[in-house]
């Protein structure tokens, strides 16, 4: 079997091909990792604004702290929110890849509600603290606060202007194959901001106590 | 031009992020990730407020139960294995967990150890001199 026969029928691959010998991955492979790689690096970006709040956790200058001013059960929801929000984006990506343009449209549009009302409740969320007196210059624990939460509500924000962009592409371009792709990159973000969600609810919100 | 509903049957270099082993995700599959990760944050929310735990284990569950739960979220989510058609996906995942932890835990280390070696306030050092 020559190269040539490996590049346009992949399925019929002799085991004993070396990887430097079979060409390259279906753009499919290539583009979702290269997405991978994009999210593992943000991923590290969002570490270094975790070490700043581990960091700045104590330093309240005399102000208020987690405890006064954090509310569990507030954050219960907005983490449900976006709990729930990945399971019917995972649910979105199996429409597409059935091409069902119905199921894929009220998952989207499913995906999008909650994931608006998560951004709702945290912008409400701040608003108050700001309101309380806790706002960013207050002290270096709120500011390193506000820069790492908002900095996910500002991924979260992206995320569902790229879903409606999403939509609309679906809407008039319908499932060509670089509009599926785009779509399950977006699955892909939409499933990393939720990790990154667990490691700010289990840091900055209960961890609050110690 | 190529059939837009054609699916790939076999990933010789490796299947990409988020799709499932022969390119079907299943909807069951979702369903126990996302049954497994609503157990793991109530959990989570529950361990927090708890007094049944002794009080300096409590942070250590917290960390134990967000590491399973990012574990539920990249099996389930992720369709990341340990199989060798995800080892590009894992190795990258592997090398990201790696320098998270250089940044999160050296960022620790380092300005706690600069913390101790502060110089002291004027005030403590009036209070040394009393």
């Amino acid at each position: 079997m020559s190269v040539a026969d490996t590049l346009t029928n992949p399925a019929n691959e002799p085991v004993g091909v070396p990887y430097s010998e079979r060409g390259p991955a279906s753009i499919e492979t290539v583009a979702s990792f290269g997405f991978w790689l994009f999210l593992l690096s943000d991923v590290v970006m969002f570490s270094a604004l975790f070490a700043a709040y581990a960091v700045l956790q104590d330093h309240v200058a005399g102000g208020p702290d987690g405890l006064k001013l954090f509310n569990r059960g507030y954050v219960l929801a907005e983490t449900m929110c976006l709990l729930i929000s990945s399971f019917t984006c995972g649910l979105c990506a199996l429409a597409i890849e059935r091409r069902a343009t119905a199921a894929f449209y009220l998952w989207g549009v499913i995906t999008f509600v909650l994931g608006a009302s998560f951004i709702g409740l945290e912008i409400s969320e701040f608003l108050r603290m700001i309101r309380e007196g806790a706002a960013p210059e207050r002290s270096a624990f709120l500011s390193a606060f506000f820069t790492l939460v908002g900095c996910h509500g500002l991924h979260v924000s992206l995320g569902l202007a790229w879903l409606a962009t999403m939509m609309a592409q679906v809407g008039t371009l319908g499932f060509r194959p670089q509009i599926v792709r785009r779509l399950l990159c977006f699955t892909l973000f939409w499933h990393a901001l939720d990790i990154v969600w667990i490691g700010v609810f289990t840091i900055v919100y209960l961890g609050a106590r110690w | 031009m190529t059939d837009l509903t054609e699916q790939p049957t076999h990933e010789p270099q490796g299947r990409p992020p988020g799709v499932e082993r022969g390119g079907h995700g299943s909807f069951l599959t979702y369903l126990t990730g996302l049954g497994f990760a609503i157990v793991l944050t109530l959990a989570s929310f529950w361990a927090a407020g708890t007094n049944l735990v002794w009080g300096p284990a409590v942070p250590v569950l917290l960390a134990a139960l967000a590491v399973g739960q990012m574990g539920v979220h990249v099996v389930f989510f992720f369709n990341i294995g340990s199989g060798p058609d995800s080892t590009n996906n894992f190795l990258a995942l592997a090398f990201g967990v790696f320098v998270v932890g250089l940044v999160v835990f050296g960022s620790l280390l380092i300005m706690a150890n600069l913390d101790a070696n502060m110089m002291p306030s004027m005030d403590q050092l009036m209070k040394m001199q009393r």
